[in-house]
Parts: structure tokens; sequence; C-alpha cells
């Protein structure tokens, strides 16, 4: 048995952080997190701590994202960025099965679930709040996701508490943040001053124990000076929340409200490009297709990510239900942020911010909730009939 | 049993750059397969071997551009019972329907040495414009895969799956970041139809919107996006008038952008 337990906690310095990662290689877990690509942070495959967006930040507002220098050498000061990391439980696209005509029948393969223990490196607290979220979805109703369940029970998460917020954060309003409460295995906090760049860790779980176990050096417990530091600095994040949306009675102002004539406003301007629904935690939605070889002797089925804002998501016999772009936005938004409840017993949404920042013409759900909140009940006069 | 006749597949050509047509002998794993599965009767591309019709599936690339191309589409239709058209040139009129917005004869007398040997109509059109149309497939050049798709469809009886979805999605699948958001790079993307697997993003350039218009493209939010982005009238007009310019919705887009500045 170790030494640490749940609860304990360490700090480790700048010199003897790649130590963690190097415990978790030990461990066997392949190492994901962000990653500075294509002038974004992006979670992808990580070698080692260097591969980190060291020193670098993100500007980000509503339709825009810009990455910049800082005048430190920071390992996480920065916030979310394109990707989330449901694109390694829920890939983009996945084969699901392959059928095989034999003599006047046919026999059908299933995908193997089996892989490779996965490490989360630098998950922030919206999307601890957003894996909670997709695990419901996909693992928590009578009949659960083969692959999903698969790739998510081999997850180990070293969760970060942000140093800072971002533009288009709003955490705070949504409860899920910025500080982590449960849902890791370690959890993180970068101090960069004062007194020397270091981090203090701390254990969330048997499973984060037994890697904290792996690092050299005696188990020093954590001086109550890092403690308090950090509780200042997730203090000061929330403090800094570049947006904020009001909740209280959420579900009940979207769902009187479907005829608002705001609505017509953001229809206006909404692409139905589907960016706000793939950049999003928790957007589930998908298609499944049939991939037949020319000689129809085989069959594969496939499952990709779609979206209630393309035309054919709601094509039934020809038509489509919801054709106008009013009726896909206020879709996606009151079910987002309203049926979610109904549905799963939550809000949909982690006040993460990605779908302001990645809408190619910048349209904000923050500053559409509070369009409606301040004209509760009023109907645009075009009201009815439009589908 | 005696093996049932496979259908017959002929490819035509009519004013085009024959890139799509190379598409069916790019499909170089597969083209045993489809040998199997069709007769290929008339396609020149491939072979001088031609058989007469009449032809189960016809693939008909390029746009009606002179008089005796207006009639021999005719003649295709006649003898084809599925008639698919191949690319944007077949589709939407192509590059060469730029001529709709311009005065051809003037075009004639700058080009050739002798303009009275050209014999050409004012417009580019679409087969659609000419003759029914079973099914067509978008893009310049159209994509192996959904060419592929197609013809499987044709030959299982079914209709194939080509989504009508944009291609920020297909670029939100391959893992590209949006070279809008983080650059500032104009691109077609959220208004243009899926198929190409998003390659210019992903090569860090906007999208030409190569697959014309996708299923619900919002024009005014676009043209305002662009114009805020730092385009001008006619960048924007040029934009869209490129090779699927009759595709409605980039026709109005580029009718709008020009508008505005006359």
């Amino acid at each position: 048995m170790g030494e640490a337990k749940v609860g304990s906690r360490r700090v480790l310095t700048r010199d003897t952080f790649p130590e963690l990662f190097r415990a978790l290689v030990e461990s066997g877990y392949e190492v994901v997190g962000p990653t500075v690509r294509d002038g974004a942070i992006v979670y992808d495959r990580l070698r080692s701590v260097e591969e980190l967006p060291i020193g670098w930040t993100d500007r980000q507002e509503a339709g825009t994202y810009r990455l910049e220098r800082r005048n430190d050498r920071a390992l996480f000061g920065y916030n979310v960025g394109p990707f989330t990391w449901k694109k390694f439980l829920f890939p983009s696209r996945e084969r699901l099965w392959t059928a095989v005509r034999k003599e006047g029948s046919f026999t059908v393969e299933t995908e193997p679930t089996n892989g490779p223990p996965v490490a989360f490196f630098g998950l922030r607290a919206c999307e601890l709040a957003g894996l909670v979220v997709t695990d419901r979805v996909f693992a928590g109703g009578p009949v659960a996701d083969p692959g999903y369940s698969g790739r998510r029970s081999r997850v180990f998460r070293i969760a970060v508490q942000c140093g800072q917020a971002g533009g288009t954060c709003f955490c705070v309003s949504m409860g899920t943040g910025p500080a982590v409460r449960g849902g890791a295995d370690l959890v993180l906090t970068e101090i960069l001053s004062p007194g020397p760049h270091r981090f203090l860790l701390e254990v969330g779980s048997e499973a984060g124990a037994d890697v904290v176990d792996r690092l050299p050096g005696p188990s020093v417990a954590a001086g109550s000076e890092e403690r308090a530091r950090a509780e200042e600095i997730v203090e000061a994040t929330a403090n800094s929340m570049g947006r904020r949306m009001e909740t209280h009675g959420i579900r009940e102002l979207l769902r009187d409200n479907l005829e608002h004539p705001r609505w017509e406003i953001v229809a206006a301007r909404c692409l139905s490009c589907t960016n706000c629904t793939m950049v999003c935690p928790t957007c589930f939605c998908s298609a499944q297709e049939e991939v037949p070889e020319l000689d129809g002797e085989k069959v594969e089925r496939w499952r990709r990510w779609d979206s209630c804002f393309n035309l054919a998501f709601t094509e039934l016999h020809g038509a489509s239900v919801r054709k106008s772009g009013l009726s896909r936005y206020r879709q996606w938004m009151t079910h987002k942020l309203g049926t979610w409840h109904d549905q799963f017993g939550t809000s949909g949404c982690v006040g993460c911010g990605r779908c302001i920042t990645w809408c190619p013409v910048g349209i904000d759900l923050t500053e559409e909730v509070a369009a409606i909140r301040a004209s509760p009940g009023a109907i645009a006069p075009k009201a009815g009939g439009k589908t | 049993m005696p093996a049932p006749r496979r259908p017959r597949l002929a490819v035509w050509k009519f004013a085009s750059c024959d890139g799509c047509q190379l598409s069916v002998l790019d499909c170089e794993d597969e083209l045993l397969a489809l040998a199997d599965r069709v007769e290929i009767a008339n396609f020149r591309e491939a072979s001088s071997a031609v058989l007469d019709g009449p032809y189960d599936l016809s693939l008909v690339e390029g746009s009606i551009t002179t008089a005796e191309d207006a009639r021999r589409i005719k003649e295709v239709r006649a003898e084809s019972r599925v008639l698919v058209t191949i690319g944007a040139c077949a589709t939407a009129g192509g590059i060469q329907s730029l001529r709709n917005f311009a005065n051809v004869d003037e075009f004639r007398r700058i080009v050739y040495a002798r303009p009275e040997y050209i014999e050409i109509l004012a417009t580019s059109t679409p087969i659609a414009d000419h003759v029914p149309v079973d099914f067509e497939l978008r893009g310049c050049p159209i994509s192996k895969a959904q060419l592929l798709e197609v013809i499987a469809a044709f030959l299982q009886d079914r209709t194939p799956n080509t989504p009508n979805e944009s291609v920020c999605i297909e670029c939100k699948r391959r893992g590209n970041v949006c070279v809008v958001v983080a650059k500032g790079t104009p691109c077609l993307g959220p208004v243009t139809q899926a198929g190409c697997g998003a390659i210019c993003p992903a090569f860090h350039r906007g999208c030409y919107g190569c697959f014309g218009p996708q299923g619900s493209p919002n024009i005014p939010s676009i043209l305002e996006h662009l114009a805020a982005r730092g385009m001008s009238g006619p960048e924007v007009r040029r934009v869209f008038r490129t090779f699927n310019s009759l595709a409605p919705a980039f026709r109005t887009a580029g009718d709008r952008a020009g508008a505005e500045e006359r």
C-alpha cells in the first residue's frame, strides 16, 4: 500500500513537474492533453510536458480566438480551445458494425470495445462537468453505448483549476467551476507567484493515489500556504468571468417564450453551419449510415457527428420538420438550457463559452437569454405557423 | 441461374475540364469491382471501344455552351434510363458560366484571331436547364467516394447518401482549427455543402465553395459577415462567382454583393 490517500496533497516544483507525466506513462496511460497546433490550443497525444502550450495564452471573444505569448512560462495559462475531450470518447466517425452476406443470410461483426488506458491531462472544471453530462447521455440510461462506455472506463482524469477566466467563460453562472469539486483523479493548481513556480497536487481517487505514490522523493504534505494560495487563485478567476448568464427559472423562461421576437433576430444571423454544436462538450447527436460495397455482399454501419442545425436532421419521409433557421436555433438553445433538465435532470450547458467563441458570426447565447429575459412574454408579429 | 446482365454505364462530356471524368478512373482500387458490376459501354476518356445505347446509367460531365451541345444532351437523355450529372459544370454551369454575367461577343473578339469560326451560345447552363436529371452530384471536382456511393446506390436501387450539410461540420470532424475564428480568414465553409472533406481549411485556406450551397445557406448573414471582415462588394461577388455561380443561393449572393457597389 502506498502512502497517498484521497485528499492527500503534494507540492511539485516546475523542475519536478515532469515526474508526474513520467508516473502516468509508467502507470500505463497514453497521455492526451493541450498543445499548440494551427493557431489554437487543441487536445492531442502528448509525449512530454514540453509539448504543453508553455508560455501561451488565448484571447477569446464572440467569433474570435487568438493565441498570444504570456510574459511568463506558465503551463496552464489559457482556457479552453475549439476541441473537447468528447472526441476521444465519442469519435467524430466510428464504425459500429459490419455485416457480411453468407449463404442466404448474413453475419454481423461488432467492433471491439477494448483499448489502452488514457490519461486526460488538464481537464478544466467545466469539462469535468461536461463529462458528467455525456456519461449520463451515453451510459446513464437503460442501454449504455458500448464504445463510449468502454473508452470512458479507461480514462484517468487530471484536472487543472483555472488560474484565469477567458473572455467567453461563464462557468460561475452554470455552477460548474472554476473550482474543481470532485470528479477528478488528480487536481492541479498552478501557482506562478508569489514564490517559485509550483503546483499544488491534490488526490481525488484511489487511482490518483497510485500515481502519486510513483512520484520520487519524500511525500511532503503540502503546506497550508499553497492550499490558501490555490483558493485565492480560483476566487480571482471566479471574479473575472468574461460572461454571465442568469439561470434562475431559465427552463420556464424559455418554455414560455417560444414565440419571442428575439428568435427572429438571432435566426437572421445564424448560419446553420453547426459550429456551436461541434465545439460543445455535451452535444451528442449523431447520424448513422450504411456504407455498402458495390457488390452488396458487405455493408458497414458508421456513426458520424450530426447536428440539429442540419436541414436533414429532422428529415422524415422526404421533408424536414424544422425547415427554418429560427426553429433550429430555438430547438438547440431551448434543449441545451431548458428541456435538457426534463430529459437528463441537469442543464446541458457547462458555461465553457466555446459556442460563443467559435460561432463565425459571434452569436452569444448569454446575450440571447438576457434579451428574452428583458422582455418576457413578447410575441413576434409573425408568430405561429413557423416551423 | 444465368448471371444477370450487367447494367450499361456511359460517361458523357460537355463543356468541362475532364476532371470529374478522371475521378472515375481515379477509383483505382475500386475500378475492377466497378467493372464487375457494370458494363462500361461508352467512356471515351477510358476506351475507344464504344457500345451503342441505350444505357442504364449515364454520368454527364460539363455544361451546355453550344447549340450542338443543347441538341446532343437531348439524345443522351433519350438513350439513358438514369441520368446523373457529375460536377459543378453539369450541375451549376461551371467556371465558364461567368460569361453569363458578361458579353460573350466581346470575349470572342478579344480571344480569337478569327472570331467568326467560333459558334457559341451566349450562356453556359447546367444540364438540368435542358433535360430532366435524376441526380446531381456536386463538386469541382466531384469526390471519388461520393461518386462510388452514387453508383452503389444506383446498383442497389436506393437514394444516394450525399449529405447537404455545411463544410464546417466536416472541418470539425476532421479536427481542423476554424480559419475564420482563429485567423480571420474569409471562408465560404458555413454556406457550402460538404463532400470535399474540408480540404482547403485543412491547409489553412478558406473554403472556395466548390461543392455549391449547403442545404440551408444563410446568404444575407454571410454577406454581412464577409463585409465585416473587410471584404469589399466586388471581392465578395468574386468569391461567389466561381464554379457554382449559377447555383441559386450563390447566384443571389453574387448579385447582391455586386449590387451594393453600383
